[in-house]
């Protein structure tokens, strides 16, 4: 792709920007795959393409902090490929993806191996999550200064956070020698205990094994306390409980430098959603009460949850037909993260702009990238979406190879009609 | 949105399609499968012990998970109805081999089952298994994980109503472990919907529910307080493994404390009955002078098991037979 052709004019959308405060209609011109300007193009610039964006939200590409693409090892499951082209319907280009593939991210080799093949699927920027240990197995620390190298962004241990405290403290120090950020899944693996929903009534009265809040605040509290101590920066990925929210602000304003995401799901469902025991809304960490979604609501409302994930898992029909127990947890959610966040603005929890920013260039700040912003020079990776226009999800629609939703038949608010990832267009709706 | 279970164990007519849990039955239903029951009883005191309500039908006993007692009893329901019935333990079989659950299914109503009554290690089992099966089958959970354990729970209801006439005005007392069992969920349920006046749960806290008030149970941690004047007392069998956790710190202590001994039985209503979902660990749960003594009804729950599966059974099948009536007319 020449430079010539990834120059485009989006004109008459509604721009909104949050991280430079623009929430205006008018035009928005790309030059070689970089933001130009907003407003009146310069006289001498030839748009390869120009895209009519009237009645639109234009914003920039939207960044997922966690999503499993399941390559390489689980490729039954779903594949880069496959997974990329979902995200980019869904108005996704920048995916942070987690380590817990097999072989684990903890090589350069296999950074270097799904880079590649992200480059060659050109939907999506890709960028892979480190192990903090080797293999996950969270005894000896992973070569984070090779990884870096190689292209981590962050390190973490994805779904087997440790159980040894020691082995976490060294982790985080030596992350933090290398300026990498360690982001952290809060969990007592103890006080999981097997468990396979949130401990309360609905798990009461479903025998179904609980996961106790605790097993989240507890976990918040230890790392939060080891942060201090070791002056690591530290994210805190896929909250569930508002308690552990409450902690975290409270670490906010004493001016730790942590930060947080929560899955969307989590901003929408409840323990109430598992009744009936259907395996779609096996989720880890659990859903929990209504007080914890209306408390992880307020966090995001008031910036103490900056960003806003997917948690993608995308799985194969076999990990879900079992009793719920013995499934496999996770949620396929790249293309319903937009719609769902929507819903939110709907539901007046914020405004449409503090949505795009929880999307945007909150997760950006998180991990330290110039990305999620429209300022001129930076690279045009683009969301085009009509906010008016409704859809009904089903199993059908959806491009992941993972038809794991519990969202099917929910009708949603806002259809992606392009996205752009450096001024190329990697989806147009037909 | 998956179903009710009102809606998954109910056809349109309102009569059993599954029977997996006594959530969302109600009284008139819990109420015929006892007046059911009472109909069968005199069968099993017959020189020729079986009546042709189900021959000719298919009844397979599909136990993931290891029991004696549940499965001999439902084996001799089914066959006491005339079913032929297939015993399966797949534990031992395909699951060992890598057969799904679903798999096994399959392959079972490729012999055209009528019906499948399954025990499971997983909380759900029964609720995936009727979901999945074919329409037309029916499936009669029992036991998945700590979920429910339906035909248990009507046969102590059973027990209960045979001994004391009727459910109104009751204090009944369920002691032991209560987080992990099945048996005392389908219990507090039950007792609930037919209308007793007080449930009581008596246990120390790990052996509760996060929420055990929820459930709908007073909650008592003191053995002698929770057995006071009440009519009925069913105690749980203390699993085995339960000591090697940190739920408890030894059989002494527990018995100690929640043990059921002549002494403290004199605590509850003079007519009170005592009663244990079997098999019984003696001098943990309860001391032999009370297993074996004159207000123990503990034999008689084993016997009734068989009247009230021969109950459901019947009822789930002849709902079938009419369901298949209907749809040739």
């Amino acid at each position: 792709m020449n430079r010539k052709k990834r120059s485009v004019s989006i004109v008459n959308g509604r721009i909104i920007d949050p991280a430079n405060a623009v929430d205006r209609v008018t035009d928005l011109h790309i030059a070689g795959g970089k933001i130009l300007c907003l407003g009146e193009a310069p006289a001498d610039f030839q748009p390869y393409q120009t895209i009519d964006a009237s009645d639109q939200v234009v914003c920039p590409g939207l960044i997922d902090l966690c999503a499993n693409l399941r390559e390489p090892g689980a490729e039954h499951k779903a594949t880069i490929a496959s997974e990329t082209a979902a995200a980019a319907s869904g108005g996704i280009t920048t995916i942070c993806c987690s380590p817990d593939t097999y072989p684990v991210i903890d090589t350069p080799a296999v950074v270097g191996q799904i880079r590649h093949k992200a480059r060659k699927a050109r939907f999506s920027r890709l960028l892979p999550l480190g192990a903090l240990t080797q293999a996950l197995e969270g005894e000896r620390l992973s070569e984070m200064a090779a990884l870096k190298t190689a292209g981590c962004i962050a390190v973490t241990n994805a779904y087997t956070p440790l159980a040894n405290t020691l082995v976490q403290r060294r982790a985080m120090e030596y992350a933090s020698t290398f300026d990498l950020l360690t982001i952290i899944r809060p969990e007592d693996r103890h006080l999981c205990n097997n468990g396979c929903a949130h401990e309360g009534k609905l798990a009461d009265r479903m025998g179904l094994p609980g996961i106790p809040e605790a097993a989240e605040t507890v976990a918040v509290a230890r790392d939060l306390a080891l942060a201090e101590t070791t002056g690591a920066v530290i994210h805190f990925h896929a909250l569930s409980s508002a308690s552990a929210a409450r902690t975290i602000a409270w670490a906010k304003r004493e001016g730790r430098r942590v930060s947080a995401d929560v899955a969307i799901h989590q901003l929408h469902l409840t323990e109430l959603d598992m009744e009936g025991f259907d395996s779609n809304f096996h989720l880890r960490p659990p859903l929990r009460t209504d007080g914890d979604r209306d408390g992880l609501r307020d966090a995001v409302a008031k910036d103490v949850i900056q960003a806003i994930c997917s948690d993608h898992q995308p799985h194969e029909a076999d990990a879900k037909s079992s009793p719920f127990p013995d499934t496999e947890p996770g949620i396929s959610g790249l293309e319903t993260l937009l719609p769902l966040a929507l819903k939110l603005v709907e539901q007046g929890v914020t405004d449409l702009s503090g949505v795009i920013a929880r999307l945007t260039c909150g997760p950006a700040d998180i991990l330290g990238l110039p990305l999620g912003r429209l300022t001129p020079n930076h690279a045009a990776d683009i969301c085009i979406f009509d906010p008016r226009q409704h859809w009904r999800v089903t199993k059908e629609k959806l491009r992941s190879a993972g038809k794991n939703t519990p969202f099917v038949g929910w009708e949603m608010p806002g259809r992606v009609t392009h996205t752009l990832l450096k001024g190329r267009v990697v989806y147009a709706e037909q | 949105m998956s179903l009710s279970n009102k809606a998954l164990q109910l056809d349109e007519a309102g009569r059993l399609l599954h029977f997996l849990t006594v959530d969302g039955l109600g009284r008139e239903m819990l109420t015929e499968i006892l007046d059911a029951a009472e109909g069968f009883t005199g069968v099993s005191e017959r020189t020729i012990k079986k009546v042709p309500l189900c021959r000719g039908k298919v009844v397979a006993n599909l136990f993931f998970e290891t029991s004696t007692r549940t499965r001999t009893t439902f084996e001799l329901a089914a066959k006491r109805l005339s079913a032929d019935v297939l015993n399966l333990n797949i534990s031992a079989s395909s699951t060992s081999k890598g057969e799904t659950l679903l798999d096994t299914l399959r392959n079972l109503e490729a012999m055209h089952v009528d019906m499948f009554i399954a025990r499971h290690a997983s909380s759900g089992a029964a609720h995936f298994i009727a979901q999945h099966a074919d329409r037309g089958v029916g499936v009669i959970n029992a036991g998945d994980g700590r979920h429910a354990h339906p035909t248990q729970a009507m046969l102590d209801m059973f027990t209960i109503r045979r001994h004391k006439g009727d459910f109104v005005g009751l204090r009944v007392a369920i002691v032991g472990d209560i987080l992990h069992s099945r048996v005392a969920r389908s219990q507090i349920l039950a007792l609930n919907s037919l209308g007793v006046s007080e449930v009581r749960v008596v246990a120390p806290r790990t052996l509760l529910p996060s929420d055990a008030r929820s459930l709908g149970v007073h909650v008592y941690h003191d053995m002698e307080e929770g057995i006071r004047d009440v009519d009925v007392i069913i105690m749980l069998r203390l699993q085995k493994e339960r000591m090697q956790g940190a739920l408890l710190p030894s059989e002494h202590e527990y018995f100690r404390l929640f043990g059921l001994t002549e002494q403290r039985l004199a605590l509850a209503d003079s007519q009170a009955i005592v009663m244990h979902p079997g098999p019984i660990n003696r001098g943990v749960e309860m001391e032999s002078q009370v297993a074996d003594g004159s207000k123990s009804v503990i034999l008689q729950q084993v016997s009734y098991g068989i009247a009230i599966r021969m109950a459901v059974i019947s009822m789930v099948i002849g709902a079938q037979n009419l369901r298949m009536q209907e749809m040739a007319r």
